[in-house]
């Protein structure tokens, strides 16, 4: 995202996310809106496997999804100067992320001044069952006199 | 008891470059003994996470993190006795602060020290920086949990409060 004025609409604004962060399309990471609502899918590659013998995606890959769907999040959900800088992440590894596609979702549940804090759930075939967890506080950079 | 620094150099050697998504990231080991690991990750610009600023993605530390914090705990439990092929571990949680953005066009290496291994989970300390460990991009918390059988070997009561004699 540069310095100029964010696009207006969320829809706008995830594709714009999408289409210019290197490392998105590094993990192969994309994003469906309905309405308010965003889902973050990741679906298997054999470049983000981390142990061979299950096999089983990185952790580091399953933290990085999670922190990315985080920060796409706040991007759908509020017009921003700067993309948001992540200040801080717990990442809780539940299962083991399975060789197929990784679905999160994203609950801000709080947007301050200048901080979010927000967590975030990854699944892959039940969202009851799900592999990892991450919450996290972000910091924002929200248009001159608009107070979240 | 005498260390097989040869069989650990190997285990490094074999973390940075077999796993698919170390070999993705180009992590290269820098150290590997008993006292820790550290490994590299180069700056390339598809790894950027906010092309206003050129800056690599938290979750390229996150994964370089994790990484060499695995490698920190083979490293300790190949120190206490045990040997690399006769457990699996998987990462519990991790816990990172990023103190700042790291420069661009910068490789950024991740140092970890496992300072406590009990019979059935790691703990970890890490951090990442450009070349200076006092100025910090990022320090990591990280716990892993052994999960295939393993030798006690040495290592004293389980990890908890409850386990404590």
């Amino acid at each position: 995202m540069s310095e100029t004025a964010a696009p207006q609409t969320r829809e706008e604004r995830l594709a714009a996310m999408l289409a210019a962060v290197p490392y998105m399309n590094f993990l192969g990471m994309t994003a469906d809106l309905a309405g308010d609502e965003m889902t973050a899918i990741l679906p298997f590659a054999p470049h983000l496997v981390g142990n061979l013998t299950i096999p089983a995606l990185h952790g580091g890959v399953i933290g990085a999804f999670l922190e990315m769907t985080a920060i796409c999040q706040l991007v759908v959900r509020e017009p921003l100067r700067r993309q948001p800088r992540t200040i801080d992440v717990t990442i809780e590894y539940l299962r083991p992320g399975r060789a197929q596609t990784t679905y999160a979702r994203a609950d801000v549940r709080k947007i301050g001044r200048r901080i979010a804090n927000v967590h975030v759930e990854a699944w892959q075939d039940h969202r009851a069952t799900p592999v990892a967890a991450l919450r996290g506080h972000f910091l924002l950079s929200l248009p001159e006199g608009q107070a979240g | 008891m005498t260390i097989d620094l040869t069989n650990l150099a190997e285990i490094g050697a074999r973390m940075a470059q077999a796993t698919p998504q170390a070999a993705a990231l180009n992590l290269r080991l820098v150290s590997v003994g008993v006292e820790g690991a550290a490994m590299a990750v180069p700056w390339r610009p598809e790894l950027v996470g906010d092309p206003a600023t050129g800056v690599m993605a938290g979750g390229v530390i996150t994964t370089l993190l994790d990484h060499v914090c695995g490698l920190a705990v083979s490293s300790a439990v190949i120190a206490s006795g045990g040997t690399f092929m006769e457990f699996g571990m998987a990462t519990l949680d991790l816990r990172i602060d990023y103190m700042r953005p790291a420069e661009p066009r910068r490789e950024v290496i991740a140092l970890a020290r496992c300072y406590k291994l009990t019979r059935s989970i790691a703990f970890v300390r890490a951090s990442a920086f450009e070349d200076d460990e006092s100025n910090p991009v990022a320090t990591a918390q990280a716990a892993f949990a052994f999960t295939g059988p393993r030798q006690a070997a040495q290592l004293g009561p389980d990890a908890g409060p409850e386990a404590a004699s």
